[in-house]
Order: structure tokens, then sequence, then C-alpha cells
């Protein structure tokens, strides 16, 4: 009927849960719930809910606030895109301008670079990054002491608490011109490996720094979905003969398929988003050409070269072309028969 | 997980070798020494480099001058080990305050994000007036981001520049975060929140004394979150703090080892201690707080509080 009632039959519908939590199971059920929500909500007029729901709207009220101050408001701001803003004139007295400060980015050579630097590094991430956590997974899942399993999630975990700056300062400690790689290279008498800094490298470098990071966070819900494949399975599969690897390859895999599918176009979704501050971080170490991309790009040209609109128009071009990506990749999710990350029962 | 575990203890049996937990289903063809020593090496030399690093940079902060010279700058276990690099670097006032910035703003914030999460959370989770247009309204920030440029002009516009609510605001609320306490209130059997309304509880106290005694654990995983969270932000502080004064660690951290900036003369010391062993401390400093709360993080995760939110 609910999610609430299907995992515990025997209890009868609540009321309320029938109403308010998950996609009805079957016709039926989904009918005679609504009716039941129809009774005691819609009945109702706008004032005796006003009055019943007071205290939850009270509580909607910091939240809503912060949504306004700090997500829908900032939205409107991007219209200094379309002016050429000055800071001193504010929004209102700014002149409007159009289209201009997208012409000028198109024929903003920067613009260009960071564009592409973004594509690369995402397309870097998508083919060193994303296999890795899954690799991962199938390890630590075929581990068979408990204790050495949670000792090694505990260890891969850690790096995705570090802030940016953190890893990028412990990579210098270990990779950098002074680091600890470097002093034994010259010890043995070889010359130094300028891997910090080269700007050939930087992209193996940025997905290495990544995959330290991230790749153990990333393993946790290959691991979810490994543990939610039923046992029986395997041990039906072994029993009809097949080997370790047959049995990966026709229950382990399919049984991860779905969610490969899920992250992989999520990730193609949200493709012009590759990160920001070890961009920054390491922006005056390896130069724009190979680092700047399309976030620190606006950093750059709006906040740092004070064009403000130009920066705006880079952020509001980015975020619409971004968010219709992601859009699109829902779409294909749902089209593949997967869930996505919101569905139109949203909630 | 639970399932897998408890198939794997059902049905194992006793077997020796590298195994320590002897619960191997029957069924299981028993494993070549080769393909357990290749994955021995792997896990080894992934933990190697994650542990590797930070060893590195406790043992560099803790070294004593002879021993740095000696080892060429790094050392991974200091024989002698000294606090001299955290007497210089705290000698003056500057890297107390810079501690002291940044746990205000994770105090604070944590506080504040918690309280308007779970209030959000709890309220969009029935359904209630309201209800869907602004569970709609947060799902949104999910698509869409407002961009660096009219974020840093709405903050100027509240006139926060330079202060620590610029650092503190904008991160109180996580729609992630949201998602997660939401999903975890929904699973509340709703029969707890019917009885206690018929016997004429408000909502306030609903979710004072239901609701939260029963999400403790969700309600730790989330202020962990928000805490690690806003220890280690710094491009807040980049683009809205001027003053060296409100500087966080992490800020810090950026311009005196990162940039490589001055440091001795920011302090107004001498440089006594080589400038290597004091940016290890810095970096000690800042990343101290991450390994004491770890733990404490760790505890939730096989919980399925985070996972059965993502899946769910």
């Amino acid at each position: 009927m609910s999610s609430t009632t299907s995992e515990a039959p025997s209890a009868p519908a609540p009321e309320h849960a029938a109403a308010s939590t998950g996609p009805g199971k079957f016709r039926g059920g989904k009918k005679k719930a609504s009716a039941v929500a129809k009774q005691s909500f819609a009945g109702r007029s706008f004032k005796v809910r006003w009055k019943r729901d007071r205290q939850m709207l009270l509580m909607m009220v910091p939240g809503v606030l912060f949504l306004l101050l700090f997500f829908y408001i900032p939205i409107l701001g991007n219209v200094i895109a379309f002016q050429d803003y000055q800071p001193f004139l504010g929004i209102g007295d700014s002149d409007w301008v159009g289209f201009q400060n997208f012409v000028d980015l198109y024929f903003n050579p920067d613009f260009w670079v960071a564009l592409r630097n973004t594509l690369v590094l995402a397309l870097w991430q998508l083919v060193l990054f994303f296999p890795v956590p899954l690799g991962l997974a199938l390890i630590v899942d075929s581990l068979m002491s408990s204790r050495i399993r949670r000792w090694f999630q505990s260890i891969v975990y850690l790096p995705h608490f570090l802030s940016w700056v953190l890893v990028i300062a412990l990579f210098q400690q270990v990779l950098g011109g002074a680091g600890l790689v470097n002093n034994e290279l010259r010890h043995l008498g070889l010359d130094a490996l300028p891997f910090m800094t080269n700007p050939d490298t930087f992209p193996l470098l940025a997905t290495v720094q990544l995959v330290w990071k991230d790749a153990g966070w990333a393993m946790i819900i290959f691991l979810a979905s490994l543990a939610s494949i039923d046992g029986s399975l395997y041990e039906a599969a072994a029993a009809d003969g097949a080997g370790r690897w047959r049995r990966m390859w026709h229950i382990t895999l399919p049984g991860l398929r779905s969610i490969i599918i899920l992250l992989l176009i999520l990730r193609i979704g949200d493709i012009l988003s590759v990160g920001f501050e070890q961009f920054l971080l390491q922006h005056d170490a390896v130069g724009p050409g190979a680092s700047e991309v399309l976030d620190t790009f606006t950093y750059f040209a709006g906040v740092v070269g004070g064009g403000w609109s130009i920066g705006a128009a880079a952020g509001l071009a980015k975020g619409i072309v971004g968010a219709l990506l992601i859009f699109a990749a829902n779409k294909v999710a749902h089209r593949l028969g997967e869930p996505g990350i919101f569905s139109k029962k949203a909630g | 997980m639970a399932t897998d575990t408890m198939v794997r203890k059902t049905s194992g049996r006793q077997t020796k070798g590298l195994t320590f937990n002897p619960t191997r289903p029957a069924w299981k063809e028993p494993v070549s020494p080769l393909y357990q020593a290749i994955k021995a090496v792997v896990l080894g030399l992934i933990t190697l480099s994650i542990v590797l690093p930070i060893l590195l940079v406790v043992s560099t902060s803790l070294a004593d001058d002879q021993q740095l010279v000696a080892a060429g700058g790094y050392v991974l276990w200091p024989t002698h080990p000294t606090l001299q690099a955290y007497q210089a670097i705290f000698s003056g006032q500057f890297m107390f305050r810079a501690l002291g910035v940044s746990a205000v703003v994770t105090a604070v914030g944590t506080v504040l994000a918690l309280f308007v999460t779970i209030t959000m959370a709890y309220a969009t989770s029935r359904p209630v007036l309201f209800g869907r247009p602004v569970l709609l309204m947060v799902l949104f920030t999910l698509l869409f981001a407002p961009g660096l440029i009219p974020m840093f002009l709405m903050v100027k516009q509240l006139g926060l520049l330079d202060t620590l609510w610029s650092l503190i605001l904008p991160g109180i609320f996580g729609a992630f975060n949201f998602v997660v306490m939401r999903s975890f209130f929904m699973n509340i059997p709703q029969e707890l929140i019917e009885a206690a309304r018929i016997d004429g509880a408000s909502d306030v106290k609903i979710l004072w004394k239901i609701v939260l005694p029963l999400s403790k654990a969700v309600v730790a995983v989330v202020g962990l979150f928000y805490a690690v969270g806003f220890w280690n932000a710094f491009f807040n502080a980049m683009l809205y703090i001027n003053d060296q004064t409100k500087f966080p660690v992490q800020l810090v951290l950026r311009n005196y080892v990162v940039q490589g900036g001055g440091l001795a003369d920011q302090l107004g010391i001498a440089s006594t201690p080589p400038p290597q062993s004091m940016q290890m401390a810095i970096v000690v400093v800042a990343l101290l707080p991450i390994l004491l709360v770890y733990p404490f993080l760790q505890k939730h995760f096989n919980k399925g509080v985070i996972t059965g939110a993502i899946k769910g």
C-alpha cells in the first residue's frame, strides 16, 4: 500500500502514512489511501488546515528564509549578466546591455580554454575515477574478515573528510618540488620531477588527487548495492557449478547494473562541474592554461578582475546548461527504467 | 549489509590461514594463495598511500632540527619528538585567533544548521499545508546554483562582508543533509505520531519529545557533516574576509603552506624552528579536529543512515 505498510504487512495502514509516504504499490491500495486522505484533509477548509498546521508552518520559516536569502534572491541577481554592472551604481542604476556580455564571452579565448579544460578534466575523471570505487567495492565485498574490512573502510573513507586545502598541502609534501619524493630523487643523484607544477600532466595529477580523496567514499554506494544482492543467488549458482568469475559476471554485475547506469548518467549530466577549490588552489602553481575551469574563470574574471558582469554571464551560462544536462540525464535514467535523482512523485 | 553478514555467518565453516573471521560459506571455493597475496598487496598499497602522507606530516611537525637537517627535510618517525614548531606557531596571537574563528564558526554554524534542517525536514515530512511547494523549493536547489558572483553581491548587500556571519549563514542549510534527515523522519512509524496527536500533543512537542529522541543517530551524522563542512570551508573566507584577524585555519593553511607565504614574518618571529616543521604543524592543527571526530562519524556509517537515504 505504502512503503511503511509494505515493510510491516501486519500493521494496519494508519491514515497519515497512507496519505503521505511513498508511491503506492498497487492501484487498489492507492485509491483507498487517497480516499482516506480526501476525507481527512481536502474536506476541511483552508482556515481549519491553517489552524491545524500552524506550528508546522512556523517550523518552515527559518528554512524558507534561508532559501530566499541565499538561493532565490541571488538567482535574481544573475540579471547583472545582462548589465554593465558597476559596484558603485548597483543593480538599479547600472546600464542594460542585453546579450553583449555573452557575445564578449564568445570572443574571449580564456573562456574557451576554461571550457576545454573543464571537458578534458571531466573526461579524465570519467575514465580514471569512475571505475575505481566499483573495483574497490568488489575487493572489499570479497573480504571475509569483518575486522580487516572495517579497518580498510575506516581508512579509505577518511580522505573524503579532509578539506581540499589539506589534500593539496599533503600532496605538496609528498610530490612537491621540495617534497619527500623529490628529496629522495636528489639524494639518489637524479633530477627532481615537477609533479605538482607541470601543466602537461596536470589532468592526470588532478584526477589522482580526486581518486585519493573521494574514491573510497564513492565506494559506499556500491557496497550498499552489493549487500542488497540476495546471497542465495550465489549459493544456487555455486551449486550449479559456476565458479568465482562466472558468479561475478552473471550475478554481481547484473545486480549492480542499475546503480552503475544511474551514476554514469548523473556524472555525464554534471559534466560541467569538475570541482572548484582543487583548481583554484593550484591555479598559481600550474598556471591558468591547464587549471582554469569554468568555475575558476568566473572567479578570476568576475571577483579578481572586476568584470562582474562577464563573470556572472559565464556563471549563468554554466548554470543553465548544467541544469539542462542534469534534467536530460534524469530523463534518460527514467527512460531506462531507473529511478533517477528525482521522480515525479518526489518524496 | 545485515542480511549479507547473516548469510555468511549461518552458512560459514571453520577455515584456517589468512582469514581471521571464519565465516566462509560452504559453497565458496578456497582462495588461491596467489590471489590472496595480490589482494593483500593492493589493499596494503592503498592503505599506505593514505596513512603515509599523514604520518609524514605529523612526524615532521614533531621532529627536532638536527634530525630534520640530517634527513633532508622530512622524517617518518621523530627520534626526539619536540613541540617547538607548535610553540612557534602559537607564539603570537595569529594562530590562536585563526583557531578561535574556526571553532566559533563551526560551533555556531552547526547548531544553527541543525535547527534549520531539523525543523524544515520535519515540517515537510508530513502532508501539511504548503508542505509540497516548500519541498519543491528545496529540491530545486539540487538542480541549479545561483552562482558565485550573485552570492557575493548578496552577502555584500546584507552587510556581512568581513564578519564571521558571512562564513556561517550561507552554510546553514544543505539540500543533501535535508534529504537524509527527512527520509529518516518519514520512516518513523506514523502510529506513534498519530497517537500523540490524539493525546493532544502539539507538533513542536511531538518533534521534541517523540521524533528527535528516535533520531539521535541521524542528528549526530548530519551534525557531524555540517561541522566538518564548516571546519573545512576555505573559499568563503577567501571571498568574504579581508581582515586578517578573522582568517579561519583553512585560509591560514592556504596562504602560508599551499601558497608558501612568509609565515615567520606574519608571526613576527625569527624562524628558529625550520619553516618546514612549522608548516607541518599548521597542517596538523587543521587535520587534528577531523581525526578526532572521525571515529564518531565512522560509527554511524554502517548503520545505513546515509546509504538508506541515498537509495531511498
